[in-house]
């Protein structure tokens, strides 16, 4: 399928229909303690379309063989697909290339994957990394081994009360001994958006790549990593309605051109001696061993689901769930909203009274309601608000007005039961 | 179908907003720190060992409420303790929230209100934090306790 083929699916897309959409996720009429589930922890993963389900079973079924290798039939066929899966990855996010895009187990190995082949090589004793006080420790730690190894420094762009980026001092920070500036697109445990064609402007002013942590905004919002300019985009399929185990790296092809290898194994090589070997072309270079088949053509699933209905109308439906959600928890007798950037995406982060939020959890369980609580992988973001945790309802498609009001009902309970 | 009036308990509730023993213990001279990095809660346990005997006992930190009732209550029922009968409290404390051994809840006394835990299992460490921090301070570490 080219790139031009996808496109038109999304004009394709009728009005949006809510309940058409629950009833293509299964899990959603589980019954949790005698209630119907309210999922609403879709930030640490979301539930899975029929249609992904049975892109996995197909592939065991139908066309299960290791890809790139044999000269038979099934092989042909899985290899085939995977790579047409490949460009569906490619047009979902606009990159130029479908050899910009490889294929990881998830955002934090992609990111891993760029701090140790091109940070190792371009970071150097004395120089710097440019975080963000919103990153999640997938997004920090990477960097901070590198650091280690090194002897660079992690330099830490600071955030407001609201949770929004101070967007001069994140530029002030961006100096000659900079390498690398790596940052989230959206924010996982405020919903924060980031200013990210600024911010990438910024650092690229000074001649510094980006890396973006886009995992949770693929799922709530068009990328478009070209418009972007990003240099390296990550995210992954377990997030955006796609399977577990199965995420991107998009890197500028010069830049993925002139890095190291970072695993070595089969795949990844073009010949081997025991004197040398020489690798593969782009993107296998980077995907050593045999990949996560199944899981890629579930990934290919789920953009072919979301761009049936339509990401720009899922990004209106979570934002007017988020809206109401906001407005109607922020009635609530006790509650205090952690992250109100103007522009956010899909999460609502609170505390209430001085319930801790484990409590909290544990109490909207018991109605059926999942939400996340706890630091949300994001430590320093919880320092930074003076708190150990927070209580973290956050959106997909098939979220409901009702399931808000659900979820006020059991923020009362907790209250009954603190009283 | 576990209920939540099980888990949180009066008493319970009573204890983790007015905990008993909740103070830095500046005759101690044995602590520990205790940390659950799952949900950031975090205790220390401050100790004034007379020998083998539990003479004084504090606690301060941070947590939720079966953290910090659990915490408040095991200084109500150690102190005067020796070492030995702690550390065999906890052993069948430990059996009861994780319903290895609900039929002994009656010789816990008290304790016996954390029962319900056990139907939670993701709470087990919440109400076993303070333990095993108590446990690390009889031993004399000096490392951090973690739940993980």
């Amino acid at each position: 399928m080219s790139a031009a083929a996808v496109v038109p699916v999304r004009e394709k897309s009728v009005a949006f229909d809510l309940e058409r959409i629950r009833k293509d996720f299964p899990i959603l009429r589980t019954k949790v303690h005698g209630h119907p589930l309210v999922y609403l922890d879709n930030a640490a993963t979301s539930q899975k379309p029929q249609v992904v389900i049975d892109a996995l079973v197909r592939y065991y079924e139908g066309e299960n063989a290791n890809i790139h290798r044999g000269v038979h039939y099934l092989s042909q066929i899985a290899t085939e697909d995977f790579e047409k899966a490949r460009k569906t990855v490619q047009a979902f996010v606009n990159a130029a290339d479908p050899g910009e895009i490889v294929f990881t187990r998830g955002t934090t190995e992609a990111i891993n994957l760029v701090a140790q082949t091109y940070g190792r090589v371009n970071v150097g004793p004395g120089d710097e990394i440019l975080i963000t006080a919103m990153e999640h420790h997938s997004n920090i730690v990477p960097w901070q081994l590198l650091c280690e190894e090194k002897g660079a420094k992690l330099r830490v762009a600071p955030i407001n009360d609201e949770g929004e980026l101070l967007i001069e001092e994140f530029e002030k920070l961006i100096g000659p001994r900079t390498k690398v500036v790596a940052v989230a697109h959206v924010s996982n445990a405020l919903g924060t958006i980031n200013p990210l064609r600024q911010m990438i402007a910024m650092a690229h002013a000074q001649g510094v790549p980006v890396l973006v942590d886009g995992a949770q905004a693929v799922p709530h919002l068009a990328v478009d990593v070209q418009a972007l300019d990003a240099d390296f985009y990550t995210f992954s399929g377990h997030k955006m309605y796609g399977p577990t185990g199965i995420g991107v790296l998009y890197g500028k092809t010069a830049l993925l051109d002139a890095m190291p290898p970072w695993q070595g194994g089969g795949d990844m090589i073009s010949s081997v001696t025991f004197e040398k070997t020489t690798y593969n072309k782009l993107p296998h270079k980077f995907e050593a061993g045999t990949p996560d088949m199944a899981g890629v053509a579930g990934l290919k699933a789920a953009i072919d689901y979301m761009n049936g209905i339509g990401i720009d109308r899922i990004a209106a439906h979570e934002h007017d769930l988020l809206q109401y959600a906001t407005e109607t928890l922020g009635r609530l007798d006790g509650v205090r909203l952690i992250g109100t950037a103007r522009e956010k995406a899909s999460v609502l982060s609170f505390v209430l009274d001085d319930v801790h939020p484990h409590d909290i959890g544990t109490i909207l369980d018991q109605e059926g309601i999942a939400v996340r609580t706890g630091h949300h992988c994001a430590q320093p973001v919880m320092d930074r608000f003076g708190i150990p945790a927070t209580v973290r309802a956050s959106f997909a498609a098939y979220n409901t007005r009702t399931e808000v009001d659900a979820l006020a009902r059991g923020i009362r309970k907790v209250r009954e039961v603190f009283a | 179908m576990p209920e939540l009036r099980d888990l949180y308990q009066e008493v319970i509730l009573e204890h983790s907003k007015a905990p008993r023993n909740y103070k830095v213990l500046t005759s101690a001279n044995h602590r520990a720190e205790g940390y659950n990095p799952l949900c950031g809660d975090r205790f220390t346990v401050y100790l004034e060992m007379d020998g083998d005997r539990i003479r004084e006992i504090g606690f301060q930190g941070a947590g939720c409420a079966i953290s910090k009732a659990s915490a408040s209550m095991m200084t109500q029922t150690v102190k005067g303790k020796t070492k030995a009968e702690a550390e065999q409290i906890f052993e069948k404390f430990h059996d009861l929230v994780t319903g290895h051994a609900p039929g002994d809840a009656a010789q816990l006394g008290k304790l016996a209100v954390f029962s319900g835990v056990s139907e939670f299992p993701m709470r087990v460490k919440c109400a076993t934090l303070a333990w095993h921090t108590l446990e690390a301070a009889l031993e004399g570490k000096q490392e951090k306790v973690s739940t993980e």
